[in-house]
């Protein structure tokens, strides 16, 4: 049963660990592989997300991820933003159990969830994080999608600029999670506890086992149920989670770089026309 | 400016009344209307007004985001996040506020490099230079708090790692480090006084940059020529001719800024600064802002000690004395002539220079291994060269171009050869 409940441990990034004990002489660059961009609905100037991925990948975090990772600064409220109704976040919130408290006897206790209640964490505080999980506590995933990113190496560093690429952190998650099938070169220690995965930022190793494996959370709107897509579902989710106004950041950078065109054009002109009587 | 004599006269029976009594319009006329400022000015002298918009906006900004920041080590990751989230266009004012600093260093740097190539610093404006060093400093430590604010990986670590440098300082060192930090480590003592000063030090900033400007206002600008204006016709009027360019600089400015808030707000900051500070475990690099990087490659380049010095204080002190270098800049370019335009040796040694300090600041985000360290060491001896060697001997020995007679014949020479080239050629 424990083993069976660690195999289906939740996404994410735990920490190698005892892998930078071994190190050798020269220190290889981790990752080992770097991601594979993929193709996002919310990149590039007009991104927005698509609310029925969304879906799919909370159902994802929900079934999956939320057994080891919290997710503390998104409240139930905020799922509105998924497309689902107010009647559905209840729902939802409802569905999990918040120790509130004291009450008048000066007892905690526990009552369901309202949608201004916040994901409550699968573990009663780090320390049992750390000790359910071999020391490596799982991290939060409210940020993560923002808090990974690997290094793009010059010049393409230079290029992202003029392609607005900023979805490095869902490339590796999305890497990460369907990284787990290659087999790990010859002589490389592996440490006992850890899992091979060449995409892992901080070495060869992570204590995450593969999360999740194929048909293991049920789609009802026919997305193909593959670890590749539960993988790119729960990216998208988690870029949700930690840049919630991703949508009107870009509609209102639209407006503002019209505006400063326009507005630089008047101004060019004014400019040109006050300067060409000294000329 | 002080030595022309005001052109004010009030309109009305108001202005009257107030002129005699506070000639604060008169002041505002002077200063940014009637003020003549040579007439070839080119796009590189817009940044003195982009930088003050810079400085306006971070400090709008600032003290909005100060109204919902909570500056304890258990509050101030999620309080920032709570911006990010819940507070009213909150995620605008955050990314305005930290990019904002960035963009604020860019225009800073072609500010410095512009000053570095005409010769702005060269009698009689070497106050007028300094001031603008220090304001260059007190922009850094600024920028450094802020960094810390959010509590993140990088903000803590960034701060371990600096506030470490004052320990290798002999005797006082450790001293400084305690002040500096409110105990032995970077905690909630040291995130509140940064938080304090970090409130403080703009408004510092705004009032040296009063003086910058009144020191710029004695001597009158200089100009790509970097001949003195020496008549009427060398000058136009700030209002509408300055106004006007350095507002169109401005709008090209906030595009280029705008772009990165709303399209690539995180590119210039580091991913881990995501992740809530964490005394216990300390990131694989710990990379300063790109800002800084220059100057955290100088210091990591010094790997050997220099007799009694060891390498950690040599390194402190190369870091330190490169900006030191700014100050003494002034005394240590002998040549007569100020621009580069008319140097045709500087001119050369000068994008030498610039190419040297991007280097520079490509190997800090590297890791300090390998022939990243040689080529720091290497971009870091032309620096220190550029200012003790190429400065004071190449004024002494370069054959300059010959200059013209004013900023005028500059200007009829400029037009005339730009009329020339825009005719066929069997007309000439």
């Amino acid at each position: 049963m424990f083993l069976h409940a660690l195999g289906a441990l939740g996404l994410g990034l735990a920490l190698a660990t005892s892998a930078g004990a071994q190190e050798e002489e020269a220190t290889p660059h981790y990752p080992l592989h770097h991601p594979e961009p993929q193709e996002w609905s919310f990149a590039g100037p007009f991104g927005t997300y698509d609310k029925g991925q969304l879906q799919r990948g909370f159902k994802v975090y929900r079934e999956v991820c939320s057994a080891c990772h919290s997710l503390d600064m998104v409240a139930f409220r905020n799922l509105e933003a998924l497309g689902y109704s107010d009647e559905q976040v209840r729902a939802i919130a409802a569905e999990y159990q918040i120790q509130d408290g004291p009450n008048e006897a000066g007892d905690m206790f526990e009552r369901p969830g309202t949608p201004s209640d916040y994901f409550p964490s699968p573990f009663a505080n780090p320390e049992q994080a750390a000790a359910s999980n071999n020391g490596a506590p799982p991290p939060d995933l409210s940020l993560i999608a923002k808090a990974r990113g690997v290094e793009r190496g010059f010049p393409t560093f230079i290029f992202d600029i003029f392609t607005q690429y900023a979805e490095g952190g869902p490339d590796y998650i999305h890497a990460l999670l369907t990284g787990y099938d290659e087999a790990p070169p010859e002589g490389l220690q592996i440490p006992e506890g850890t899992y091979y995965n060449p995409y892992f930022i901080s070495g060869p190793a992570l204590a995450m086992p593969p999360p999740i494996s194929d048909g293991q959370v049920t789609y009802d709107d026919g997305a193909p149920e593959t670890v590749d897509q539960y993988s790119r579902d729960v990216s998208a989710f988690l870029m949700w989670a930690a840049e919630p106004h991703l949508e009107a950041r870009k509609q209102t950078g639209f407006t503002v770089v019209i505006f400063l065109l326009l507005f630089g054009g008047l101004v060019y002109l004014t400019k040109r026309k006050i300067w060409a009587e000294l000329h | 400016m002080s030595g022309g004599h005001s052109t004010y006269t009030p309109k009305t029976g108001f202005g009257r009344w107030i002129d005699a009594r506070l000639p604060l319009p008169r002041l505002i006329y002077d200063s940014f209307v009637a003020y003549p400022v040579p007439r070839n000015l080119n796009y590189a002298y817009t940044f003195g007004g982009i930088l003050s918009l810079m400085l306006a906006a971070q400090i709008l900004t600032g003290v909005v985001l100060a109204m919902h920041y909570a500056a304890n080590t258990e509050l101030a990751f999620g309080s920032v996040e709570k911006i990010m989230r819940d507070v009213n266009s909150g995620w605008l004012l955050r990314y305005l506020h930290a990019n904002g600093a960035s963009f604020f260093f860019v225009a800073v740097y072609v500010h410095i490099f512009r000053g570095l190539y005409y010769g702005s610093y060269k009698a009689p404006r070497e106050l007028l230079w300094i001031l603008g060093c220090i304001i260059y400093l007190l922009m850094m430590a600024t920028a450094f708090m802020g960094y810390v604010l959010p509590w993140g990986q990088m903000s803590f670590w960034g701060a371990t790692v600096i506030t470490g440098f004052f320990s290798a300082i002999p005797l006082v060192g450790d001293w400084i480090q305690q002040l500096l930090l409110g105990g032995f480590a970077v905690e909630n003592p040291t995130l509140n006084r940064f938080f304090s000063l970090h409130y403080l030090l703009p408004f510092m900033i705004a009032g040296v940059v009063i003086l910058h400007i009144w020191a710029l206002h004695v001597t009158g600008q200089t100009n790509p020529t970097g001949i003195e204006v020496k008549q009427k016709t060398d000058t136009v009027a700030f209002t509408p001719y300055a106004t006007i360019k350095d507002g169109f600089a401005m709008v090209v400015f906030l595009f280029v800024f705008a772009y990165f808030v709303f399209y690539m707000p995180n590119y210039l900051g580091h991913p881990d600064n995501y992740i809530e500070a964490d005394p216990l475990k300390t990131p694989a690099h710990i990379v300063p802002e790109w800002y800084f990087l220059p100057f955290y490659a100088m210091l990591r380049a010094i790997t050997f000690n220099i007799g009694p010095i060891d390498s950690k204080l040599g390194g402190v002190l190369v870091m330190f004395g490169s900006i030191a270098l700014l100050f003494l800049t002034p005394w240590l370019d002998t040549s007569k002539v100020r621009s580069a335009a008319y140097r045709p040796w500087y001119k050369i040694f000068f994008w030498l220079f610039v190419a040297d300090a991007i280097l520079l600041g490509w190997l800090g985000s590297r890791p300090a291994e390998g022939l990243y360290v040689a080529m720091a060491q290497i971009g870091t001896l032309y620096y220190y060269a550029f200012f003790l060697v190429v400065m004071p001997v190449l004024g002494l020995i370069e054959t300059p171009r010959r200059l013209p007679n004013s900023i005028t014949e500059a200007v009829l020479e400029k037009n005339k050869a730009g009329s020339l080239a825009a005719q066929p050629v069997s007309q000439r």
